[in-house]
């Protein structure tokens, strides 16, 4: 067995803290390496390390990459000695090919001139070994997330990679395309080709991994063999404490219908002809947390997208909140008629990075709050920090910038912009992704919290366990169509699979 | 947690960080010139010619900010002040109608473009930057149009006396101290504010210390323009625009929602804000400005020609970037616009000055520019 890489006593330092704190790690040939840990943990940063995107001198410590050590000032040296990473956000350019992107900034050339045979060829020869029915000629922009996902991992194999990095590299995929990538990586590791692999998802992690190691504020917790770890003790690891129950108890009352939406139809913008939501019909009442699972393209969050009217394709149906009928036109009659939208992809969707927590928290509501036409420093200065330490945002001020925050505190944030609008129903979608097992607990001790207050709750989840845990009732939708409704008793992840393949 | 804390603070330390950068460029600048003129520049002859030279370019700096905070871009303001500076000219003279619908006119004639204009981006889906750039070529073929290419001399005093009335000792002062009782006023509102809402952030003596900053400056400014003329009526409007401003992105919901669009337009969208709307409406604002700044502009040189405002859509463009304003949107102080205006006056006000070649401003401007936005970028990733 080779040693890949080694890395010892890294440790590195923003001003003022510790991000990696004499962390060791090492890896074998044809190794699955899983590293675990709470975001912020130090997972990324070590991999920055790693890549060169932190260069020698900004960290301390040494790592040798078969039996040398290394010392990078650039990315494309790290490149250069067999290292590829994927990272979670895609870096792939949309409006260039599969088999430009594959050989982008390597294009094989004679005095500049790109031999454009070859980058196809070869393209097509990588996407046949991976399995991949995608045309080397097709933009990526056309491809949906998952494929592109793939061809990242083709264009880290043409750079002949012997160690291959890959961060979270599942979040978008479907249960389908997580087989194909986990195909891949098998093959790849009869290669001989080393894998870390950064995940909050433990299933995939303890389906893959030969060994784990759980980082913990900047520090190597431990390097375990996976079959000496489960599920709960790598949590334990995590967090540093034993974790229960991540669900709270449920003991909601139910009242009245607060929403109900009757034949609700989408098509796709680009589309007219192609259905994304099928004639749905369905009500939450108040106190309620109703679950909408389904697969990827399953509609989900097209249906909440439809209600909230920030649909831009066509759309019909009716919508009542509270039995009254509203027309609901733009996202701002919605908010007017009581709905809030906590939406998926907070970075893009959610928040203004660049902006301070309280820019963003008041902004839904900045009139109900400050008034029609001034704003009231004041007033938004006490509503911003009643919903932080309500949310238990961890941050120095409502003046903290929102994009240098933790994924969980920026969800927080996102989550009190919308209830500062006093919402008579909360749609979330996707509100715990990406985030750590601490501010997920925190997140679903909330939304219980809402509904005991008498909130009715929509809440979209790839997560079936999330669905499983916090709903009271669930939806099943599978291409658009409603194909399960079960209630918290009734609701099982079999069922719940089945209704979402459509096998029901 | 305190790893991201403590980027936090560096983030605000060199927000502010750069307006006193700015400042200290300006400092350094005047003083290079007033060495260089050997003892001219600083002078209340010149500082009062300055501001003049300043308020124009301002005016339109100001609008220009919002715009481009939003995530647009107008190139069609200097276009768009000839052909309403023309429209005026011709309404007072060719047609007879006295001051006030001459101003009228340049006012409407500049709204009702930043409308069209506005309504093209906002709701046409054409990008900004296409849509004044055809503007760039529109407005200027149409006052060409309808003056026959000729400059309209203008005569009536009432109209002149806005680019070159002074406004006499009396009223200037009584204007300066309603401005500071202003200002003491809004530090007692905020005071009071914070202590109604137990916010705990400063308290009034705080807030008096802090307004003794902007009344300094109050009294400086009035002392050296009346110990020349007094202050010319561009420049009181230039200032009551800048308040304006100020106001309108600071103060209203309106103004937050400019920032939030240029920030993330999705995420505005979604929190329930008229993107649409809001674009519309700030084409229209620095339309009113554009007519306003091209009364100011016709009236200086009592003459409308067809060229007049030429590449006045790049001073205003450099004002604000030179004062901070990112060209993707979302940042940017209408204080940084009207110091940017101020440093880009200066220079062309020092160099003509030091007779330097018409070539040489050119470089030399070009220079700088270039490198304000360098050293910003140098100065943002350390």
């Amino acid at each position: 067995m080779k040693r890949l890489l080694e890395m010892k006593n890294i440790t590195k330092e923003f001003p003022g803290v510790k991000a990696l704190d004499d962390v060791n790690m090492d890896l074998i040939e044809g190794e699955f390496h899983s590293l675990v840990g709470e975001n912020g943990a130090g997972k990324s940063t070590l991999m920055k390390v790693l890549s060169g995107v932190y260069p020698y001198g900004e960290y301390e410590g040494e790592f040798f990459i078969s039996g040398d050590e290394k010392r990078f000032y650039t990315i494309r040296e790290a490149e250069d000695a067999g290292i590829a990473i994927i990272f979670q956000e895609l870096s792939l350019v949309k409006e260039l090919t599969v088999g430009e992107n594959i050989f982008l900034g390597r294009e094989p050339s004679k005095f500049g001139v790109i031999n454009w045979t070859e980058i196809y060829q070869k393209s097509a020869e990588l996407l046949k070994e991976l399995n991949l029915d995608i045309n080397p000629r097709t933009e990526v922009g056309n491809l949906g997330i998952g494929q592109q996902q793939l061809v990242e991992i083709a264009k880290a194999l043409s750079q002949d990679a012997k160690i291959l990095v890959l961060d979270e590299p599942t979040a978008a995929l479907t249960e389908s395309e997580v087989e194909i990538l986990f195909d891949i990586l098998r093959n790849l590791k009869k290669r001989g080709v080393g894998m870390i692999y950064i995940s909050h998802k433990l299933d995939e992690v303890f389906e893959m991994s030969d060994r784990i190691t759980v980082l913990r504020d900047g520090q190597t917790v431990a390097t375990h063999d996976a079959s000496e770890l489960d599920k709960d003790k790598v949590i334990a690891l995590m967090v540093g404490r034993e974790v229960g129950d991540i669900f709270p108890e449920t003991t909601h009352e139910f009242g009245k219908v607060a929403l109900e939406v009757k034949n609700l139809n989408a098509f796709e913008a680009e589309h007219p002809d192609k259905k994304l939501v099928d004639n749905i019909s369905f009500n939450v009442r108040k106190g309620e947390v109703l679950g909408i699972s389904g697969l990827m393209g399953a509609g989900r969050s097209e249906l909440l997208t439809v209600i909230f009217g920030a649909w831009k394709g066509k759309s019909s149906g009716e919508v009542f909140v509270e039995g009254q009928k509203v027309s609901i036109s733009s996202p701002k009659d919605a908010i007017a008629a009581g709905i809030g939208f906590v939406t998926e992809d907070r970075k893009r969707y959610g928040l203004i990075l660049d902006q301070t927590i309280m820019d963003n928290s008041t902004l839904a509501g900045l009139k109900q709050i400050s008034g029609n036409f001034l704003t009231h420093r004041s007033r938004e200065l006490v509503a911003t920090k009643n919903a932080m330490s309500s949310l238990k945002v961890k941050a120095n001020s409502p003046m903290t910038v929102a994009g240098t925050l933790s994924g969980g505190n920026q969800q927080k944030v996102v989550l009190g912009k919308w209830l500062l609008t006093n919402p008579k129903v909360l749609f979330l979608d996707e509100p715990t992704r990406g985030i750590d097992v601490g501010a997920k607990q925190e997140i679903y001790a909330e939304i219980n919290k809402l509904a005991e207050e008498g909130l009715a709750i929509v809440m979209v989840s790839s997560e079936l366990p999330e669905v499983l845990g916090l709903s009271d009732r669930i939806l099943v939708l599978h291409e658009g169509h409603l194909t399960g409704e079960f209630t918290k008793e009734e609701a099982t992840p079999e069922k719940v699979m089945a209704a979402a393949t459509g096998t029901l | 947690m305190a790893e991201t804390d403590k980027s936090n603070k560096i983030k605000l330390q060199t927000s502010s960080l750069r307006a006193y950068t700015m400042l200290g460029a300006l400092v350094v600048i005047w003083l290079f010139f007033h060495w260089q003129t050997e003892a001219i520049f600083l002078t209340p002859r010149n500082l009062s010619n300055l501001m003049l030279q300043t308020s124009v370019t301002g005016i339109i700096a100001i609008g220009m900010l919002m715009v481009i905070v939003s995530g647009n871009i107008d190139l069609s303001v200097g276009s768009l002040l000839a052909l309403a500076g023309g429209v005026a000219a011709i309404v007072l003279t060719k047609m007879g109608y006295g001051l006030v619908p001459a101003i009228l006119a340049a006012v409407a004639v500049g709204v009702l473009i930043g409308l069209f204009q506005g309504f093209l981006t906002a709701y046409g889906n054409i990008p900004a930057f296409i849509v004044t750039l055809g503007g760039l070529l529109a407005w200027r073929g149409a006052i060409k149009g309808i003056s026959g290419s000729e400059t309209i001399p203008i005569a009536d005093e009432g109209f002149k006396a806005i680019g070159q009335q002074y406004i006499d000792w009396r009223v200037s002062s009584v204007l300066a101290a309603i401005a500071i009782l202003a200002v003491l006023y809004f530090a007692f509102r905020k005071a009071k504010a914070q202590k109604d809402y137990d916010v705990g952030e400063s308290n009034l003596g705080k807030e008096l210390l802090n307004s003794m900053i902007p009344i300094v400056g109050i009294v400086l400014f009035t002392y050296v323009m009346i110990s020349y003329a007094g202050i010319p009526i561009p420049v009181l409007i230039f200032l009551a625009i800048a308040f304006l401003g100020f106001f309108i992105t600071n103060n209203t919901t309106f103004g937050r929602y400019i920032y939030a669009i240029g920030g993330n337009a999705e995420a505005a969208r979604l929190s329930g804000i008229n993107n649409k709307m809001v674009v519309l409406k700030v084409f229209a604002i620095l339309g009113v400005f554009v007519g306003i700044a091209s009364l100011i502009n016709t009236a200086r040189v009592a003459a409308a020609t067809p060229d007049a405002g030429t590449l006045l859509e790049l001073d205003a463009i450099a004002a604000c970037v030179i004062g901070g304003t990112s060209l993707m949107g979302g940042r940017g102080t209408v204080f940084g616009a009207c110091l940017g205006a101020l440093i880009m006056a200066s220079l062309d006000n020092g160099m003509s000055l030091l007779n330097y070649a018409d070539y040489t401003q050119e470089l030399i401007k070009g220079s700088i520019l270039v490198a304000a936005v360098g050293l910003d970028m140098i100065g943002r990733k350390s």
